[in-house]
């Protein structure tokens, strides 16, 4: 089975069509920043994007997965990050951080659909994504704060 | 003279000692000081030091012993220490340390007897510093109660003030210059031509060199680092998931475990059938554990499928099947027998009360879970050697205790490397997740084991916070409130706690009470009676502990007392406080919300305030009563804690308190069923979303003398100032959480 990852092709044997995205990203292939929260859709903490889009990787069987994948690693890195990650970063959003590469992943989506998001459009495309510690006013900041420089950098 | 000044007198010297290949500086203690963990072959008796810089020829080493489940508690730690020692975040690795008596938490104890926070007489004094002789020989490396800040507020910048002039002085031999001519910056001592020798290349002089310990702590006004915005040191890692949690463990040859507990939690495993599981693609070994079985499989998603299909045998949980029997304790508990404590008992309520209360009402508060985000899990790889333990954890020493009890290894073979925590909330405070995972390893002698818990065992096996139920009455006279007697009702948080580590916590159980007995008000009449409860469902501190109840029923029975007097709930409790600081955050969220101002039909506002963790803090919550339910609009937060050293981070925790406050207020509950919790997962424990947020405005107040942290003090006021506030809209006094029992939430 072949599936792509952050421009990475890999052919995977051995391994059942019906595993969740998540678990094969994770332990088979050792990309860690998806995390497992939930299992059942309700954290958002798995998010990656799938062809582009926002999805749970917790729920989509390997064998389902339509298009290239790309996880927070494939977004952007401490040295080059990101505009979502760096907005991120200057808002100082996390706090233990385990939701936050779903968030900014689901973020990201958004604003790659719609650079100017309004407030309610926020609230629609973020509350999906469970934070524990509760970022969520840093979390709506970042965004605008995104929008902001992605705008300015196009 | 404060209680830091104090303590910092009493308890501890700051010293230095040399390490292979450079030196350490850190705190000793007085007593029988534990031994330095980083120099183990030293000799009985000697300098026993609790390192918090390590110098070496190449790296400058913090130490922050403190877990961080969130909170920013590695980068508040390291903080303290660079103001002083004089680097920068940037130039400096940090690093937990290894599990120590010796990095026991004086602050946490000093909170521990019932003393009034407010109360700064020599006998409340004494009785804190008599308790942190227990705590200390329990060594006690715990990060819990909001203590990280307080407790590590003196030691460690002394410690940084300490290495800095001893490095000082090993310059002023090296290069015959005189101290006096000598400063410090960005990790180098800075010589009189300008000439920067960095800290590493003085490391082995240093270690010669007689610790220089006549310090004077430089003032706030001087500060570089602490008391302005900071950027925390995890933001890069945690924005571009390169961050690593205890979950994210990889060791060479690994396997994964997954696990059935019995969902009534402490009961035992009759019998199981695995043939079903034994036949599933990558399962490697079943292995039977106190009260459950795990799986040991290649890969973590294989273990879980496998465990599902285990059918087990349970026997019945140990407390009531059904939340009628929890209840009923509970109610049955308002008797004398069962009076824990009444350090609250002023005037004569009896007498003013028994014939004339003009109200007698009833509060309850459910179980909750901790449910951090990531779920918890623990890598262990057991030899016959050595045990090492990979784990999130705020109690690495009762970790590595218990472990060594299971291996039948001495303590000093079981090596605890704390990980990243992807939040706790207290759920870290308990170590069952390392011990089973140290059962299951041994199965497979030097083969590394990753335990990773599922949601919902997580869920099912959490020591939830207490249930407790309270009863209050009172008395208005001449639109003033005169009377106030409120009983609490719940099982002892710390006997439970404390007994599954085998320490018997004996007399009352201050938790019971926390943040109802020692609230700073006048009230004429005003008593404040504990019950204990029997054991019920095993539970656990949850962030805030007592008070995340306390604080809901302490304050919404004073604001029904002060609407039955036809008072305004900002003005009486301001009559009433008869403590500056908390008059202080009382004044800061009436000016911040323009509380006199009226507000549109449908709208309402509510204040609330309680005092915990040292930390007063008060709330006012705005809602509006819409077609669809109520909406929180808006919160003013106000806290006094005496210094705030981030305010970024600073303003983050205590918005985070008060949505975990609000969230689980509006709608978590763990209600048991045939003995299991049937919250299993978020679907049915929601808190809050971000639709639901309120703009949340926060200021610190810093005019107390002592220094506090802020972790949980935002969380108690919180469900009390929504309550107050949606009365205020509709008329409707909510008396159980959570509220969306009774009413719906847009």
């Amino acid at each position: 089975m072949q599936l792509t990852v952050n421009g990475t092709a890999y052919a995977l044997e051995g391994i059942e069509a019906e595993m969740p995205l998540l678990w094969v990203l994770r332990d088979v292939l050792d990309i860690k920043g998806p995390k497992y929260g939930c299992g059942i859709a309700q954290c958002g903490a798995c998010t990656v994007h799938v062809d582009g889009e926002a999805v749970r990787s917790c729920q989509i069987p390997l064998g389902d997965v339509w298009g290239d994948v790309t996880t927070i690693e494939g977004l952007g890195t401490p040295d080059a990050p990101h505009p979502v990650q760096a907005a991120w970063i200057a808002a100082q959003v996390a706090q233990c951080g385990y939701c936050q590469s779903g968030q900014i992943m689901q973020a990201a989506h958004l604003l790659a659909d719609t650079p100017d998001p309004s407030d309610q459009q926020i609230d629609d495309a973020m509350s999906g994504n469970l934070c524990r510690c509760g970022t969520y006013p840093r979390v709506r900041a970042a965004v605008r704060l995104a929008a902001r420089t992605m705008s300015e950098d196009a | 003279m404060g209680r830091a000044g104090t303590i910092a007198r009493r308890t501890f010297l700051i010293g230095s000692a040399a390490i292979a290949g450079g030196v350490a500086f850190g705190v000793w203690r007085f007593h029988t000081p534990h031994a330095n963990p980083l120099q183990s072959d030293q000799p009985e008796g000697a300098a026993a030091l609790t390192p918090y810089v390590l110098i070496t020829a190449e790296t400058i080493t913090l130490i922050t012993p403190r877990a961080d489940s969130g909170q920013g508690a590695v980068s508040v730690q390291a903080a303290l220490i660079a103001e002083e020692l004089d680097v920068d975040l940037g130039q400096v690795a940090t690093d937990p340390g290894p599990p120590s008596p010796a990095y026991w938490n004086t602050a946490l104890s000093s909170d521990a007897v019932p003393f009034r926070a407010t109360n700064d007489g020599w006998l409340a004094e004494t009785a804190r510093d008599l308790a942190d002789v227990p705590m200390k020989f329990l060594g006690m490396q715990v990060t819990g109660g909001s203590t990280t800040v307080p407790d590590g507020y003196e030691k460690l910048r002394r410690a940084g003030a300490v290495a800095r002039e001893t490095l000082k002085s090993a310059a002023a031999r090296v290069h015959d210059v005189p101290v006096a001519d000598l400063r410090t910056a960005q990790g180098a001592v800075i010589l009189p031509d300008g000439t920067r020798v960095s800290y590493q290349s003085l490391a082995a002089e240093a270690a010669l060199t007689d610790p220089v310990t006549d310090v004077t702590l430089r003032g706030p006004k001087s500060w570089r680092l602490l008391g302005k915005p900071m950027q925390r040191i995890d933001m890069a890692a945690k924005s571009t998931g390169t961050q690593s949690y205890g979950i994210d463990i990889e060791r060479p040859g690994m396997v994964h475990a997954a696990i059935r507990l019995n969902p009534g939690q402490g009961a035992e495993l009759h019998g199981y059938d695995a043939s079903e599981a034994q036949a599933m693609r990558g399962v490697k070994h079943v292995v039977e554990l106190p009260g459950g079985v795990a799986v040991i499989a290649d890969n973590t998603w294989r273990a879980m499928q496998a465990a599902l299909a285990i059918t087990c045998d349970w026997s019945p949980a140990p407390y009531p099947a059904d939340m009628d029997g929890h209840w009923q304790a509970l109610s049955d508990s308002f008797t004398p027998d069962a009076q824990d404590s009444r350090w609250r008992d002023d005037g004569d309520v009896d007498a003013a009360l028994d014939d004339s209360a003009d109200l007698e009402v009833e509060y309850r508060a459910p179980y909750l879970a901790h449910a951090p985000l990531e779920p918890l899990s623990a890598t262990v790889l057991y030899t016959s050697e050595r045990t090492d333990i990979w784990t999130g954890t705020q109690v690495p020493r009762f970790v590595q205790s218990n472990a060594a009890g299971i291996t039948g290894q001495d303590a000093d073979r079981v090596h605890v490397h704390a990980q990243m925590i992807g939040g706790s909330f207290g759920h870290r405070l308990e170590d069952a997740v390392s011990r089973h995972a140290t059962r299951i390893a041994m199965a497979v002698p030097g083969q590394p084991v990753k335990l990773t818990y599922s949601r919902e065992e997580d869920m099912a096996q959490d020591f939830p916070r207490q249930i407790a139920m309270a009863r209050g009455r009172g008395r208005v006279r001449g639109g003033h409130v005169e009377g106030y007697d409120l009983g609490i009702a719940m099982p002892s948080v710390l006997a439970s706690q404390m007994g599954r580590q085998g320490i018997l916590a004996a007399g009352p159980d201050l938790q019971i009470v926390a943040g109802a007995w020692d609230q700073p008000f006048a009230i004429p009449q005003y008593r404040v009676t504990g019950y204990r409860a029997p054991d019920l469902a095993p539970v656990s501190s949850w962030r805030a502990v007592g008070a995340s109840t306390n604080g809901f029923f302490h304050d919404c029975l004073l604001d029904e007392l002060i609407h039955a007097a036809g008072a305004d709930p900002l003005a009486e409790r301001l009559r009433l406080c008869d403590h500056a600081p908390s008059r202080r955050v009382l004044e800061a969220v009436g000016e911040m919300s323009d509380w006199g101002r009226p507000m549109a039909d449908g709208r309402g506002r509510g204040v609330a305030f309680c005092l915990s963790f040292g930390v007063p803090c008060a709330q006012v919550i705005e809602v509006t009563d819409t077609d669809d339910g109520i909406r929180l609009d808006r919160v003013f937060v106000a806290a006094e804690v005496g210094r705030v050293l981030d305010p970024v981070n600073f303003e983050g925790l205590v918005q985070g308190g008060v949505i975990f406050g609000l969230g689980h207020a509006m709608n978590c509950r763990i209600t048991y069923a045939g003995g299991a919790a049937e919250q299993a997962n978020f679907d049915r424990y929601p808190g809050m979303r971000l639709y639901q947020c309120p703009e949340i405005v926060v200021r610190g107040l810093e005019t107390a003398e002592a220094i506090r942290g802020i972790g949980e003090p935002p969380v108690p006021p919180a469900p009390a100032a929504l309550a107050n506030a949606i009365f205020a809209a509709t008329g409707t006094r909510l008396r159980e959480m959570p509220f969306d029992g009774a009413i719906t939430f847009v």
